[in-house]
């Protein structure tokens, strides 16, 4: 870093700080990540970090935009020739970084590939599962068939990025099947992507070192068939406190960190950095238990809850804008759904729910509870942006209009025991929505829990409501974007009426950058280096 | 001597039993790793398969009766957060954790021990004292607050030395360290200071009570009035003999070093041994942690015996004791 002016130690402190920090490297871009990713193989977890280190060496079929919404990758085309078949065209003249050609057998055997990653602790075969066929053909046209209307089909495409076949040692043939494919050969374990030879994708970078728990170095791949990227060079440094991740952008040793704490950001904008914020996927809500009378955190036999006009004033009685102004300061979005419009499915005139507690208190007398109730609000206190409290306020809120609320602040670890325990009357959570449209919060935290639809996995209220599934199911079996949008929208539209969950806010994500740098804020919250551009 | 070794072992493997249960019921009792582990928008048919694939489906007694019978055979298991052994995942971070401490031992000693016989000499000059008022901020500020204001001063407003990181590695016996080459040495000097600030009030404490309590035994004054120089007194007679309770401090001291920096590693971002035992406990990575928390012990236990071994060279009453119970 260079940092030899001495005269700076003269000037005042943030002086010194503008001229050490805006002297971004020449080409080498380092960034502090908030979490570090586990591995480098993109089959293997899951998770935000992971996903955006593989963005960088790996190209999905289908790329998704800093709002979300679906583009063009690997694949420059696809359409759906009838309801369960799929044709996709891939981009020609495309080379992996070692020079081979990409073609139709590469697509296939990373499509094989996904559910042989051994040890994977969060597999994506979740996006691979509609797959019933794959077959190319020619070297570029891809033909998927579904098990069933699979709308969703070229979201899941985008969450995965291609691996080539041939350095992974598959034969010349890969076939795909349901049951097993031919022609995989041995699936590489995941810790060989740790190796910059193995780790062959299209993206627009290439691995040049792996030292877990200190540092991830990318180089620019110079076949990559997009636009050239800016920076010969990307340095990412695990930097998970938050002071050490603040000090390093300070002090120059990065140019850019993920998830600046709130209460710092003014002093750093102050200080000439760069703020880039934007609408998250994440929405935090509070879920009220519905299933058994009576609920663990409430005193009594019956289960207030159960009653939707309680709901309703719980939820009339959380002052959002107040939180937005206080504790997020401004960092977040009061919602009246659980995914920010104009993603797809929201209704984009529907206002955040209105702070009312005449009202809620009006409602907890209809329903018998003109001196309100007791219960326990459960939360996480390390998870979410000032999970804690948030929670501490709304406790204070429903307290007013008489609900006498305790807190029950857990690490997250600790949290999620007791709530997949169905041990919490009331919790608060988040939930991103990770294809980026509606049917994945409605889905998870709204419809009836039945694992063999795969729908209502995180609806830990037990909320059911047959009208809200009958809608959803269809839109999961419409193929038609248009058709399938309306009755997503009124999916949300009866849930939010009925009060079957409360929004809270959408999470702003927020990154800081070295004066002189832009980053385009993205709805799934990666972090991109090879979209950190100078501001000129 | 072969007895008394074959006694500490036995010693020590219990406590590696005892201590390998007690971390293994305890973090199964926190939660389930695979709920943190695995994405939320996972559907309840694959949950089931990780957790089975982990070995997490079946009654808490069997998981431990194979983990068990693995580590018999010498496998730690493998980490459910990376996928691959978890003893090789914390070996990776050990030499980083190794130079640090060992680092902050020579600071501590190298500053501690003259500046405890200082003040031990001079208990009444203004040396004297600044030097235990110095000692007293060493010991009551807290730890993090000391990293925090030293990356303030040093890295954000005098820019002289980097917030974090450990820099450019070099590679030594096979291990990657940072103290051979200037820019490692530079991310070293900052944490390592933090670590070693508490040792080091812990020495001159030490040391200054050693030296005022040796300076008035009778071999002393026989020394002086056998007509020894002031110098060759403190080298010889003084020093020595202070130097037991810092060798058995500094021993327990180096062992928690190693174990526990968490708070230095983690607000300068040293890729070390707590890190990630920290990380594994968030996550619930339970193999990691048993490994590490083993390992740890391995580690005190080896420490006490070299401190023991010390004592002997140090103090010949220890020597002629041993032979004595012979």
């Amino acid at each position: 870093m260079p940092r030899t002016s001495s005269k700076a130690l003269f000037l005042s402190a943030s002086a010194a700080l503008a001229l050490t920090a805006g002297a971004v490297g020449a080409d080498t871009l380092r960034i502090g990540l908030a979490s570090e990713p586990t591995s480098v193989d993109p089959h293997y977890h899951n998770l935000g970090p992971n996903n955006a280190l593989a963005r960088h060496i790996f190209t999905p079929l289908i790329a998704q935009d800093a709002n979300q919404l679906l583009e063009p990758g690997l694949a420059t085309e696809w359409e759906a020739i009838d309801d369960t078949t799929w044709r996709i065209t891939l981009r020609e003249g495309v080379t992996f970084s070692n020079g081979d050609a990409f073609t139709a057998r590469d697509v296939i055997y990373t499509v094989c590939r996904i559910p042989l990653v051994p040890d994977a602790p969060s597999p994506f075969t979740l996006y691979t599962r509609a797959i019933a066929g794959l077959e190319a053909e020619d070297d570029h046209t891809l033909i998927v068939t579904t098990d069933g209307p699979a709308p969703l089909l070229p979201n899941q495409l985008s969450t995965f990025g291609i691996i080539s076949a041939s350095v992974s040692g598959a034969e010349d043939e890969v076939t795909f099947g349901m049951d097993g494919c031919t022609g995989v050969g041995d699936a590489p374990a995941s810790a060989e992507f740790n190796d910059p030879n193995f780790a062959i994708g299209t993206g627009p970078y290439t691995l040049g070192a792996y030292i877990r728990g200190e540092e991830l170095r990318l180089s620019r791949n110079e076949n990559f068939f997009g636009d050239a990227p800016q920076w010969d060079e990307i340095v990412m440094r695990p930097l998970t406190n938050s002071g050490a991740r603040v000090a390093a952008l300070l002090a120059g040793d990065v140019h850019m960190i993920e998830n600046p704490p709130t209460q710092d950001i003014a002093r750093i904008e102050g200080d000439g950095f760069t703020i880039s914020s934007g609408l998250s996927n994440r929405v935090i809500y509070i879920a009220l238990d519905q299933g058994d009378a009576p609920t663990p955190g409430i005193d009594g036999d019956t289960n207030p809850l159960q009653d939707a006009r309680v709901r309703e004033a719980l939820a009339l009685s959380i002052d959002r804008e107040a939180i937005r102004e206080r504790l997020m300061l401004g960092l977040s979005e009061p919602a009246g759904e659980l995914l920010p419009a104009p993603m797809f499915g929201t209704n984009p005139d529907r206002p955040a729910i209105p702070y009312n507690p005449d009202r809620a208190r009006e409602l907890l007398a209809e329903a018998g509870y003109e001196d309100g109730f007791w219960i326990v609000l459960g939360t996480p206190n390390d998870r979410y942006i000032n999970d804690g409290p948030i929670s501490q306020a709304v406790a204070q809120m429903w307290t007013q209009v008489g609900v006498q609320t305790e807190v029950d602040a857990k690490t997250f670890s600790a949290f999620i025991a007791d709530r997949n325990g169905f041990n919490f009357s009331a919790f608060l959570a988040g939930w991103g929505a990770g294809t980026g449209e509606m049917s994945s919060p409605l889905g998870a935290l709204v419809a009836t829990r039945d694992p063999d639809r795969s729908l209502g996995g995180t609806n830990l209220a037990r909320h059911s409501n047959t009208e809200i599934d009958d809608l959803l199911v269809e839109a999961l079996q419409t193929v038609d974007d248009g058709e399938r949008e309306r009755l997503l929208r009124e999916a949300s539209t009866i849930a939010m009426d009925t009060f079957a969950i409360v929004p809270i806010h959408y999470e702003l994500t927020t990154w800081a950058l070295a004066p002189g740098l832009e980053y385009e804020a993205r709805a799934d919250q990666y972090t991109l280096g090879s979209a950190v551009v100078r501001a000129d | 001597m072969v007895a008394y070794l074959l006694r500490r072992l036995g010693q020590s493997l219990l406590a590696v039993i005892a201590m390998a249960v007690l971390v293994f019921v305890g973090v199964y009792a926190i939660g389930n790793p695979v709920d943190i582990l695995i994405n939320p928008e996972a559907t309840e048919r694959q949950r089931l398969e990780v957790m089975e694939r982990m070995g997490l489906d079946r009654p808490l007694w069997e998981q431990f009766w194979v983990y068990f019978g693995n580590l018999l055979q010498g496998d730690f298991g493998r980490s459910f957060v990376y996928g691959e052994s978890a003893m090789s995942v914390i070996l990776q971070r050990l030499p980083a954790t190794m130079e640090l401490a060992l680092f902050a031992l020579v600071l501590a000693i190298v500053f501690g021990v003259p500046l405890g016989v200082i003040a031990g000499l001079k208990p009444d000059t203004y040396t004297g004292r600044g030097i235990m008022a110095g000692s007293i901020l060493g010991f009551s500020l807290p730890n993090f607050w000391q990293g925090l204001m030293m990356i303030l001063i040093f890295a954000v407003f005098l820019g002289w030395l980097p917030a974090g990181g450990r820099g450019q590695t070099t590679e030594f016996l096979g291990m990657r360290v940072s103290f051979l080459n200037a820019d490692g040495l530079k991310h070293m000097i900052l944490p390592a200071i933090n670590l070693a600030l508490f040792k080091m009030a812990l020495v001159i404490r030490l040391a200054r009570a050693g030296t005022r309590e040796v300076m008035m035994q009778d071999y002393i004054k026989f020394a002086r009035a056998k007509g020894l120089s002031h110098r060759r007194v403190v080298f010889v007679h003084v020093l020595k003999n202070i130097m037991i309770p810092v060798v058995t401090i500094l021993g327990l001291e180096l062992g928690s070093m190693i174990a526990f920096a968490v708070v230095t590693e983690t607000v300068f971002a040293w890729p070390g041994m707590g890190k990630l035992l920290i990380d594994s406990i968030n996550r619930l990575d339970r193999p990691v942690i048993v490994a590490y928390l083993m390992l740890i012990v391995f580690l005190f236990v080896l420490i006490n015996f070299l401190v023991d071994l010390l004592y002997s060279v140090l103090d010949p009453r220890v020597r002629l004791a041993q032979r004595g119970a012979q």
